[in-house]
């Protein structure tokens, strides 16, 4: 088979096509920075309105509600393509499936983590956080969100095939998003100490290199599983 | 090797070979059971420190052992199953699993145990039963993406990816876990001292992990055979057998 | 021996409850997984059985009726 196109004009024409899809209906990308901006009000509602305490359980409240949140727009990553064929196609062409699957997963990062990591200063401002902190919260945001879309992605192409592949999923991939939520929430309590973060960040930066070259492979071959 | 081995890829070679290799481990599995059991409760000496309490090392250990070991087999028969294509390897992914999930179970529950007694509470956030509890949750992931699947062919190959995925990310979930654990630990927790046991208290446990390991190797056979025939249901060679008794 | 008397063995040093306790889900855990794999096989070649005695019916049936 002839390739007419380069990878790189493959890798932008798929990621370019979920974006305009998501800008479409911009409730895609609204909806889960609601739920997690619900999620942080919901905080201080249940265990009371107090700084201090606040500033020293925000590290948990954000990441956590990060987790959840980017659970919500990964049900839909394969799901419309599986239901309308696309991804058959996608499978069946002469293009390498990792590569396409990393353009998805990078556009569902830029829709769903982006705009979290952009929204961090209100959400550190909710929660009585100072800048140190904050600085801190939005590295790990920027190394660790990516990571969840990654490892969230291989959860995906294992359930699009299924009636109820949802809340089957989120069993799936939370036990693996525990790494992230373990060094992101100490790198940012690091930082409320003023102390030195960076080793935190290099693991996630060293987690989100690995799974950037491994987890596409994994998720085209759950992708050929779900399809077939 | 490969000559000698190619023949089991065929189902009823491979049924055969489980009934000639099942007797063997489930004598293994009752003589060092029940040895082991009476040993480790009735003969093996009390600890000086923790009494009689330590009994429940003579279980606890060896399940914490095979849970590991359980899930590393399993991953391993995900590879040869998604690497060969063989599909024995596949149902032995789905047979071993819930075998290990049992494992896991015990190891957390008598982990629990013998935290009341020793520190106090019924459950610490310590990082070894942290991390069997997150092996738990992997375990149970494969089980219900297995069932989740109505064609089970594909279920099979799903589960191995997943059993893939989980086995590469167990050891960074368990330094994660570890160091997680160093930040946090609370005064409360006492390390026990593991590197020097006494003879009288190591042959017992030894006794006790070969038991676990048969009995593990007895129920996977078993489970590894019935899916054997519930995927050959309609071939002759199992309807023979029952011609046989 | 370890202990002096039966009863001393079942309080295992004020540890019974712990000790048995764990003994004891440990060993329902194992003969349960047993007992369940036992009764898969069991159904598993009962419903091959069903099968077979199916066939054997029908092709019965097909031979009356050409008869």
């Amino acid at each position: 088979m002839i390739r007419q196109h380069s990878y790189w004009q493959l890798f932008s024409a798929v990621c370019k096509k979920d974006l305009q899809l998501a800008f479409r209906q911009r409730a895609e990308i609204v909806n889960p920075l609601l739920f997690f901006l619900i999620v942080i009000t919901l905080f201080p509602l249940a265990i009371g309105p107090e700084p201090g305490l606040l500033a020293r359980i925000a590290p948990g409240i954000i990441w956590v509600a990060a987790l959840l949140s980017t659970m919500l727009g990964l049900d839909k990553l394969f799901r419309d393509d599986y239901h309308d064929g696309s991804l058959e196609q996608l499978i069946a062409s002469s293009y390498p499936l990792p590569l396409t699957v990393l353009a998805k997963v990078v556009a569902h990062w830029i829709i769903t983590g982006l705009p979290l990591v952009l929204m961090t200063p209100l959400f550190a401002l909710l929660l009585n956080l100072d800048t140190n902190a904050l600085i801190a919260t939005v590295l790990t945001l920027l190394l660790g969100t990516p990571l969840l879309s990654f490892i969230g992605a291989i959860g995906a192409g294992l359930t699009v095939g299924l009636q109820k592949g949802g809340i089957l999923m989120s069993l799936l991939v939370l036990p693996l998003y525990i790494p992230v939520l373990i060094f992101a929430t100490s790198a940012i309590e690091t930082s409320t100490m003023s102390l030195d973060y960076s080793g935190q960040l290099a693991i996630l930066g060293a987690m989100l290199v690995v799974a950037i070259l491994s987890a596409p492979i994994a998720i085209s071959s759950a992708l050929k599983v779900s399809v077939s | 090797m490969w000559k000698w081995l190619h023949p089991y890829a065929k189902a009823d070679r491979a049924y055969q070979l489980c009934n000639t290799l099942l007797p063997y481990f489930a004598v293994i599995t009752v003589v060092c059971m029940i040895v082991g059991w009476v040993w480790g409760l009735a003969y093996a000496p009390a600890d000086y420190q923790q009494k009689d309490s330590y009994r429940i090392i003579f279980i606890h250990v060896p399940s914490a052992i095979l849970s590991m070991g359980a899930y590393s087999s399993m991953a391993i028969a995900a590879i040869v199953a998604l690497v060969w294509q063989l599909r024995n390897a596949e149902l032995a992914v789905i047979a071993i699993a819930p075998v290990g999930a049992c494992v896991t179970a015990i190891a957390l529950i008598t982990g629990a145990a013998w935290g009341k007694p020793m520190w106090g509470a019924w459950w610490v956030w310590d990082a070894r039963l942290t991390s069997e509890l997150i092996l738990l949750f992997l375990y149970l992931g494969v089980l219900s993406l297995y069932h989740a699947f109505e064609d089970k062919k594909a279920a099979g190959r799903a589960a191995s990816i997943l059993a893939i995925v989980g086995v590469i990310n167990l050891p960074i979930i368990h330094f994660s876990v570890e160091w997680w654990n160093t930040l946090h630990q609370g005064a409360s927790i006492t390390k026990f001292n593991t590197n020097a046991i006494d003879p009288s208290m190591f042959w017992p446990l030894m006794l006790n992990i070969v038991a676990f390991a048969a009995f593990v190797g007895t129920v996977t056979l078993m489970r590894l055979k019935n899916e054997i025939l519930q995927r050959e249901k309609h071939r002759p060679w199992v309807r023979q057998l029952l011609n046989r008794g | 021996m370890q202990f002096d008397s039966f009863s001393d063995f079942i309080a295992m040093g004020g540890y019974g409850f712990y000790v048995w306790l764990s003994f004891g889900s440990c060993a329902l855990i194992l003969i349960g997984i047993l007992l369940s794999s036992l009764n898969d096989t069991k159904r598993i070649l009962s419903s091959v059985q069903q099968q077979v005695d199916r066939e054997a019916r029908i092709k019965q049936a097909k031979l009356e009726q050409q008869v």
